[in-house]
């Protein structure tokens, strides 16, 4: 049912066959009165079709810049991608057109916000802010961009699809306002979904449906996902890997069920214990010691070490620790990773 | 939306007595020989007297005599202006080409607004904003008495780009100058609305999101930002109204335009009563109705303003 045409015509070069996306050494810097502020330092990492990767990390360790950059909307100035490369399947999206990126965008990459109230425009129904991708992108009439857009509520399950469509933001509850987002993000049928904590904003039964549309949705499409969270429990049921990001670097990637059973960094272990556990109940809640550092002074060597039970001299000198290959698809930025392990 | 109407309506009526009553006691009541006083300084015929008083009830309390007057006034007689000739009439002379004034002064203030208070706001910081913003600063600090006749000195006579007057049946271009003089009482304010309306809104989530959507810059700004920051420059436009109003009076009268403005001035300035209290009447009402329109305007621009 997609226009084959459309999909083709998106970008030249772009290769089936190659992997659909793949981050490397990405460093994005925002440059502002204060200083320099290093957001992302060599954040690296792929993802597959079918695959869901979760991107874990504390408050303002690059989440969401990472996700704007590869989804091309930094705000440039301050922001600027210093360093890297964003390929989709097979081409580097920062050495494209402006005017092809903007194809990428919607039709191949798409992304969803964490506050759906904020996020759609609150002077458009929410019909016409569908119905605008098809009129923009694929030249749709307005008949035409209409059903289509009835179509797409019907998908993410809204119920009176037919009549919501002339309603404004503020006249759905969160929960549906969050599937308007969805909606809209996979009106071109993206290959890519970037979900930048979709559900932080919605109360817990809620997020839970949401979610399960997602990974519904995600099934159905065989979409790749990159969901964007700061929260460990929401993560455990849904993604694929989990890459834990610390000061702008991936510190730690693997599946995810070997990140639960037995974390390789002292990071991700803290993340792990802070998480309260219905089967420890009663005690104490162990949150990370220290705070985040600042982006416009990161440590020498490893950034986590003024926070770090294992750290030991080498951890205080540059080099930063590589990515170790812990086992087959696994890695960690920790000299000491063995020790984490219990090896 | 209707009980917001009839509402609203109502409010109208009350607004419109209560204004058209100031300006009828000012006029009538509190004189000493209010025949006089309708009259101004020019000596009163005996014959003269006699009809005014006859006309305005002036035997009568002051309250029954506003009731007379407003009975006629409602029922589209404005009576006679000391002159002697209709009040009615003259307005419909003069209605025109002042409409045609303040339109053209509105949209080219709304424009000008528009147009540099958007690129002020993309190109925060750079040598258009802050030129813009001279500008403005300039612009507020020059009143309309000072401007128009230097403007018409300039423009009209020694470069003689523009007529220096105008006539009732004045072309667009013979406007033009008047109307630029006009819209500058009212485009600094609205410029820097928008610029500041504007570069707010560049940064709300919703433009984020516009991006991802792949929406070209051209098209988040003019159809996304825009409809957002139009909202308080639509409050705006409903308050300059009245400023217009006012700077018409002193456009009129400097080029000479015979427009309700000038009409309005030359009343007060030969102190004819009934004529300032008819036009002003008029003036009120044309008033209340455009700051309803602009009211309903603003309802159509942001739905969440909900009117119960
Ligand atoms: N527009 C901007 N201007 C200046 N600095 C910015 C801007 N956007 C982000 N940053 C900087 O980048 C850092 C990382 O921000 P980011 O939004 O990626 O954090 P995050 O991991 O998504 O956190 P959160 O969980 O709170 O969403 C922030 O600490 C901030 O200092
Ligand atoms: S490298 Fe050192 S400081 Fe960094 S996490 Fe490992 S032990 Fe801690
Ligand atoms: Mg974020």
């Amino acid at each position: 049912m997609t226009d084959i045409k459309a999909q083709l015509d998106v970008l030249p070069g772009l290769d089936p066959r190659a992997p659909l996306l793949q981050v490397n050494d990405l460093h994005v810097e925002f440059r502002t009165r204060d200083g320099v502020a290093k957001a992302v330092n060599g954040a690296s990492f792929w993802l597959n079709p079918g695959e869901t990767l979760a991107i874990l990390g504390e408050s303002g360790c690059g989440k969401s810049v990472t996700a704007q950059a590869i989804m091309g909307i930094l705000e440039t100035p301050p922001g600027h991608i210093t360093r890297g490369e964003i390929r989709y399947r097979g081409v580097d999206l920062l050495k494209v057109r402006e005017a092809e990126r903007r194809r990428v965008r919607a039709n191949r990459v798409a992304m969803i916000f964490q506050d759906a109230l904020s996020a759609l425009n609150p002077v458009y129904t929410v019909g016409f802010q569908l119905a605008e991708l098809f009129r923009v992108h694929r030249g749709a009439s307005r008949a035409d961009a209409k059903s289509r857009a009835i179509e797409l509520l019907d998908q993410v399950r809204i119920p009176a699809a037919k009549s919501r469509i002339n309603d404004y933001p503020h006249q759905f509850s969160g929960g549906m306002r969050q599937r308007v987002m969805i909606a809209m993000a996979l009106a071109l049928d993206p290959e890519v979904l970037i979900a930048d904590e979709p559900t932080t904003a919605l109360d817990v039964t809620v997020q839970a449906q949401i979610m399960g549309l997602l990974a519904e949705l995600q099934r159905q499409r065989n979409m790749g996902l990159i969901l964007i969270t700061h929260d460990m429990g929401v993560v455990a049921d849904v993604a694929d890997r989990i890459s834990v990001m610390y000061a702008g670097r991936i510190v730690e990637e693997a599946p995810v069920y070997d990140i639960y059973a037995r974390p390789a960094h002292p990071y991700t272990r803290a993340l792990l214990e802070s998480i309260p556990r219905l089967d420890l109940k009663g005690q104490q809640l162990t949150a990370i010691r220290g705070l985040p550092p600042a982006l416009t002074a990161i440590p020498a060597g490893c950034a986590f070490h003024p926070r770090c039970g294992y750290a030991k001299e080498p951890c205080r000198q540059d080099p930063a620790p590589p990515a170790y290959a812990v086992a087959p698809r696994r890695t960690a930025r920790c000299h000491f990773f063995r020790e984490v392990l219990g090896e | 939306m209707f009980r917001y109407i009839v509402r609203r309506l109502l409010q109208m009526i009350l607004t419109f007595f209560g204004a058209t009553f100031v300006v009828f006691a000012l006029m009538f009541a509190n004189q000493d020989d209010p025949v006089q006083a309708l009259a101004g300084e020019k000596p009163v015929s005996a014959s003269l007297r006699e009809a005014l008083t006859e006309r305005y009830h002036l035997d009568e309390g002051l309250l029954s005599q506003y009731w007379y007057y407003m009975s006629n006034l409602l029922t589209g007689d404005l009576g006679e202006s000391i002159s002697g000739r209709e009040i009615g009439t003259l307005l419909e002379d003069s209605w025109p080409v002042t409409v045609r004034l303040s339109l053209m002064a509105l949209v080219i203030a709304a424009a000008l607004a528009l147009g540099a208070g958007v690129w002020s706001a993309i190109r925060r910081g750079s040598v258009f904003d802050n030129g813009i913003l001279a500008f403005t600063l300039l612009l507020l600090a020059l009143p309309i008495v000072v401007l128009a006749p230097v403007a018409q000195w300039i423009f009209g006579m020694e470069l003689g780009w523009f007529p220096a007057t105008a006539s009732r049946n004045a072309s667009f271009y013979a406007l033009l100058l008047p109307a630029l003089v006009l819209a500058t009482t009212v485009v600094a304010t609205q410029l820097r609305v928008t610029r500041t309306s504007v570069a707010e809104n560049l940064r709300a989530d919703y433009v984020r999101t516009a991006r991802a959507k792949g929406l070209a810059p051209r098209r988040v700004i003019w159809v996304h930002v825009l409809r957002n920051s139009l909202i308080p420059l639509v409050t705006l436009i409903g308050v300059d109204l009245g400023v217009l109003m006012s700077g018409a009076l002193v456009t009129e009268g400097v080029f000479n335009i015979p427009g309700v403005g000038s009409k309005l001035a030359q009343g007060i300035r030969t102190e004819d009563g009934p004529m300032v209290v008819g036009f002003v009447s008029v003036l009120v009402i044309v008033f209340l109705v455009m700051n309803l329109v602009v009211d309903l305007l603003y309802a159509a621009l942001d739905p969440r303003i909900r009117y119960e």
